[in-house]
């Protein structure tokens, strides 16, 4: 199968998604409202801390608010589209994995058509909204560079949160005791980058340069757009390369979850 | 001519099962340390059907029924063995085979639950990628068919368990595939429904040349549909041929049903040749083997000794026939 | 009373029973803990300027939030709203109990139970590792106590309110969905209260949300001074009752539409 058929698959899929979700209309317009306004209170937050403190160890609001940005609109996307996979659990529990496996396609293409959660563009508006300041407030000479640069890291932030959300749907092949430590690193990760990766304790940092490599998203690339030196010494080059970790991430999750269907093949139900 | 369909040779697959330890401590240890039971839920089995056969597949829970189907259908992969249908191994070319069949679950729908029919219909096409022309054709004629057409605007969440079942019927044929497999297809049908399935599946399976593999508990879809049964238990395959060939393996005795109107039955000598199933006064029912003993001889010792005002003959029951099976298998 | 006793007692058995999701959430609360203590710390490195709270104080109270954060009225009672979609409003109806207080005592099993098993593990670890301090002074910490009974009455009627909301909407839409974000906001989830502008603490300490933690964390630390405690018993009063008449309010006209309906 081609891969424009796939793709076509895939957009009939959110097609048939976005119009079951449309029949509740009045409950879809709350509902991302309630989205925004709960994604939206952590930058709130983050505002009245600088009212208070004036800087974060010399990061200003404006700086803090383009990386908070970039991993709002980054996660919301990954929020939306993954969302059979955050559901896996209950579907191997259930027995219905075996329905997506006769069918002549890739399991990943099916689980991701389940659904496109449109609510999630009550993370996306307000995240986009925080990143609009964001840019115009910062003193940034916005070249295409700078600004392929943006799309980049958001895109690579939001491979490297579908891995996440992929490598703890591989865990229900193995256990179907939903383990919570991935939600933990998942949105925990959101919440931590909101922030320059720089200003934690350093081990705590390191995980999230090394082991989640969430900073490959948000963190040098803002780097690289503002124009600061970073205090970890990396080249402008790395950083304008560093989105492509969140790829790479992706794709090593991907491996994972393919030798989980194997495992699941192997053993059954 | 025939030619073969399905080749599976000598295939096995054993599932390890965790022991669990009784109790607290057991619990604990079995955190620990694990111990495994392995279970061989298909045991060495092979067979072959033929392009358009209708085959029954029987067993009890538990006895290796939806292994096996799921190991031909691709889902599963054996621990040894072939399979091979239209030269491809299910389980190694997954997309490329089930492209290839069809599959009703009787418990389940395929069907996408808050979506109006044909438009889960129009999706399967998508992700079948069938030819739209031919799939337009295709679906009118099932739909008219299986009598769907006033149906086929109503979300599926609405149906009834028949309704349901028939629409199943088509979303299964849409894509032309060459091998139908039914998994406990009748389950929870009404009569009507049952008829007009057996009905469709015979009619398909004629004109197309459709294989089809039914699992089901319901013997009376076996006796209507399938010419060919094979039964399955623990593992192994412990019949696989004709119902008749079933039957005589396992017992030759057919049953006459009598209704008397004197007061208690009188056997008249025939103790030694038929035994004495069921007696409820007036109703008894006798079995006898034909080879022993006639069916006549039986009827006119009854008739002379007792006064008879209904008789039946007939064969054992299959569902009995395959209960001694089982037993006789200790399964 | 006997009856609602027993509602409660038997909720917060069946409660008590979910502890692997007790202790899936304990990490995460961790975490959440972790990160804000850390940008605090990053925060008052990065600027001399006086701060409405210590260091030490909002750090303990950081851990306070989240060793009782689920107490917070964060959402509907989820067995509720079966009840409601499922019809079985009408079979409480049939108990000789108030349906209102029927639905009250079983939130006050759901905003302790949970509570319990999370915030012991919390105090242990924080305290020993993480530097959750102790009370003030002893007079504090009986404040503090008795504050939070106060606390967990609160969010027992705002939760009834959001259940019983769900006579008329589902859940998620209208004000369970503005739930979540208003009650993290102004309990000081998010931020400690005292952090916020200056010009809107009167607001915030009016607001019902300010006895849903804040007052009683900065008891605890010392930040709030023994002596409002009156004025905060006023406030929790005042609101409790509030909202235990607008549950009953809605009670007694939702129940018609419900039962009614055949819902």
């Amino acid at each position: 199968m081609s891969i424009f058929n796939t793709l076509y698959v895939y957009y009939r899929f959110l097609e048939i998604s976005v119009r079951s979700q449309m029949q509740y209309r009045l409950s879809f317009v709350m509902l991302t409202f309630s989205h925004f306004l709960v994604t939206g209170i952590e930058f709130l937050g983050i505002w009245i801390l600088f009212e208070r403190f004036g800087s974060l160890k010399g990061w200003s609001l404006a700086e803090v608010a383009l990386m908070y940005g970039i991993v709002s609109i980054a996660f919301s996307i990954t929020d939306a589209v993954m969302r059979g996979f955050d559901m896996f659990g209950n579907m191997v529990k259930a027995g219905d994995f075996d329905r997506l496996l006769v069918r002549p396609r890739s399991t990943v293409l099916q689980l991701m058509g389940q659904e496109l959660t449109l609510r999630r563009i009550g993370r996306f508006a307000q995240g986009f909204a925080v990143l609009i300041w964001a840019a115009s407030t910062l003193n940034v000479d916005w070249s295409l560079a700078k600004i392929g640069l943006l799309l980049f890291a958001v895109f690579g932030g939001a491979a490297l949160f579908a891995g996440l959300i992929v490598l703890q749907a591989t865990l229900a092949f193995w256990s179907t005791e939903s383990l919570e430590i991935m939600n933990t690193v998942t949105y925990g990760g959101v919440e931590t980058t909101q922030y320059p990766v720089v200003v934690y304790r350093e081990w705590f940092r390191n995980i999230f340069i090394y082991v989640v490599p969430l900073a490959s998203a948000h963190y040098f690339p803002a780097v690289a757009i503002i124009g600061r030196t970073d205090a970890l010494g990396t080249s402008t080059l790395f950083q304008y390369l560093s989105p492509l970790i969140g790829f790479a991430f992706f794709i090593a999750c991907l491996q994972v979850w393919k030798f989980g269907v194997r495992h699941y093949m192997s053993t059954g139900s | 001519m025939t030619a073969p369909k399905v080749i599976v040779e000598n295939l096995t697959k054993t599932y390890r099962v965790p022991e669990r330890r009784p109790g607290l401590l057991g619990a604990l240890v079995g955190v620990a340390k694990r111990n495994y039971r392995a279970i061989r839920a298909v045991d060495d089995i092979s067979f072959t059907i033929n392009e358009g056969e209708l085959v029954g597949y029987i067993g009890p829970n538990g006895a290796g029924k939806s292994t096996t189907i799921k190991l031909i259908s691709g889902i599963l992969t054996p621990d040894s063995g072939t399979c091979e249908i239209d030269g491809l191994t299910p389980w190694s070319n997954r997309t490329a085979h089930v492209r290839r069949i069809g599959v009703v679950f009787g418990q389940r729908t395929q069907l996408w639950w808050d979506l109006p029919v044909i438009e889960s219909f129009d999706l399967l096409r998508d992700i079948y990628a069938v030819d739209p022309d031919a799939y337009l054709k295709t679906r009118d004629e099932l739909i008219d068919r299986l009598n769907i057409g006033s149906l086929v605007n109503t979300p599926v969440r609405l149906l009834s368990l028949g309704q349901r079942m028939r629409c199943d019927l088509v979303a299964a044929l849409l894509h032309n595939p060459s091998i139908l497999f039914l998994d406990e297809p009748t389950v929870g049908l009404d009569s009507v429904s049952k008829l007009a399935f057996r009905d469709f599946i015979r009619e398909i399976n004629a004109e197309r040349n459709l294989t089809v593999i039914l699992t089901t508990h319901d013997m009376d879809d076996i006796e209507a549909l399938c010419k060919r049964v094979m039964v399955i238990g623990n593992g192994h395959i412990l019949s696989d041929g004709s119902l008749s060939d079933l039957r005589k393996r396992i017992s030759r005795d057919r049953h006459i049903t009598v209704k008397i109107s004197n007061p208690e039955f009188v056997t008249a000598g025939l103790e030694s040749a038929v035994t004495v199933l069921q007696n409820g006064g007036q109703r008894v029912k006798l079995g006898f083997d034909p080879e022993v003993i006639s069916a006549s001889e039986v009827i006119s010792k009854i008739s002379s000794e007792n006064e008879v005002r209904d008789l039946l003959v007939e064969d054992q029951p299959i569902e009995e026939i395959i209960a001694q099976m089982y037993e006789e298998n200790a399964l | 009373m006997r009856g609602y006793r027993a509602l409660v007692s038997a909720r917060f058995r069946a409660l008590l029973q979910y502890r692997s999701a007790a202790i899936a959430g304990f990490g995460t609360q961790l975490f959440w803990g972790l990160i804000r203590i850390m940008i605090f710390e990053a925060f008052f490195l990065s600027s001399t300027l006086s701060q409405p709270m210590a260091q030490e104080d909002v750090i303990t109270y950081i851990w306070l939030g989240q060793a009782f954060l689920v107490i917070l009225p964060w959402n509907p009672d989820r067995e509720l709203g079966q009840e409601i979609r499922s019809g079985g409003v009408s079979y409480e109806l049939l108990r000789p109990l108030d349906l209102y207080f029927n639905w009250y005592s079983r939130s006050i099993a759901l905003r302790t139970a949970p509570a319990m098993l999370r915030a012991i593990p919390m105090f242990i670890v924080a305290g020993l590792f993480f530097e959750l301090q102790a009370p003030e002074n002893f007079v504090a910490g009986l404040a503090f106590a008795a504050s939070m009974v106060g606390m967990v009455m609160l969010s027992a009627a705002i939760t009834s309110v959001l259940s019983i909301s769900m006579m008329w909407t589902v859940s998620g839409d209208g004000i369970t969905g503005l739930a979540p974000a208003v009650v993290a906001m102004f309990s000081g989830n998010i931020v400690p209260l005292p952090f916020f502008p200056d010009a809107l603490q009167t607001v915030l300490r009016i607001l019902p949300f300010s006895s849903l933690g804040d007052v009683q964390f900065r008891l605890y630390t010392g930040n709030l001074p023994v002596s409002e405690l009156p004025l905060v018993f006023f406030h929790i009063f005042g609101w409790t009752l509030f909202f235990i008449l607008l549950g009953r309010w809605m009670v007694a006209r939702g129940v018609k539409r419900v039962v009614v309906q055949g819902g």
